[in-house]
């Protein structure tokens, strides 16, 4: 089981801030595909990956990154804090 | 070092003067201060979203990056989430160290990286609606000179 959390209008496309799911994705990039062929929400959401980022265990990663031992997945847009 | 995370205002002169008196060894205090802006006329609030517990992470990571390289007395990062109405403070930095130039680099390099790389997401509200702050690509290259 994996949580799956999202922010901002990635959070407002999917319709939900986290999920909790069971995966067996091997890489972020397999995870989004996974959640991309559940439904058209996902997918509009990770149409475009170079305008998403994605954090593993609250720690910037990048989509070819491994998910194995990891338990919390973020997908949010570059941030704009400051 | 002190990193707050907050929904409620905080006061500028207040913070400032707490910092300053506490690093009292510091020949130099800068600090600077985010304000909600209204550029287009038409801004009624600004909603800020942020990732409970990697903010802080993220934060703390970049203010012991400053404290180190730029051999700092003491760092201060303030930043609110939340509904923010036009003119309100959005966050504040404030670096001492023993000479000016460290002082000021450290806050400059602070504000770069809080705002590409803290998880928080602007979203202004107007009349009409509401709508993401998009990052720049100066954002982005503001990184690259450190």
């Amino acid at each position: 089981m994996i949580d799956v959390l999202y922010f901002a209008w990635v959070r407002e496309r999917i319709g939900l801030p986290r999920e909790r799911i069971e995966t067996s994705a091997a890489t972020v990039a397999d995870l989004v595909a996974e959640l991309s062929a559940r439904e058209d929400r996902y997918a509009a959401a990770f149409a475009d990956l170079s305008s998403l980022r994605v954090a593993l265990d609250q720690d910037l990663s990048d989509f070819s990154a491994p998910l194995a031992g990891v338990r919390e997945v973020a997908f949010f847009p570059p941030m704009t804090g400051g | 070092m002190r990193i707050a995370v907050q929904s409620a205002p905080f006061d500028i002169g207040t913070e400032a003067a707490a910092f300053a008196q506490a690093a009292a060894e510091a020949g130099a205090v800068v600090t600077f201060t985010g304000i909600v802006r209204d550029l287009s006329g038409g801004l009624s609030a600004m909603e800020i979203e942020h990732y409970p517990g990697m903010t802080e992470r993220a934060i703390r990571d970049i203010a012991l990056q400053a404290m180190s390289r730029w051999n700092l007395i003491d760092a201060l990062v303030i930043h609110r989430h939340g509904r923010l109405r036009v003119a309100e403070p959005i966050m504040m930095v404030a670096t001492a160290a023993a000479h000016r130039a460290n002082a000021f680099e450290a806050a400059e390099f602070l504000m770069d990286y809080l705002k590409s790389r803290a998880p928080f997401w602007k979203k202004e509200i107007t009349a009409s609606g509401a709508e993401w702050v998009a990052a720049t690509e100066q954002d982005e290259a503001a990184l690259t000179r450190w």
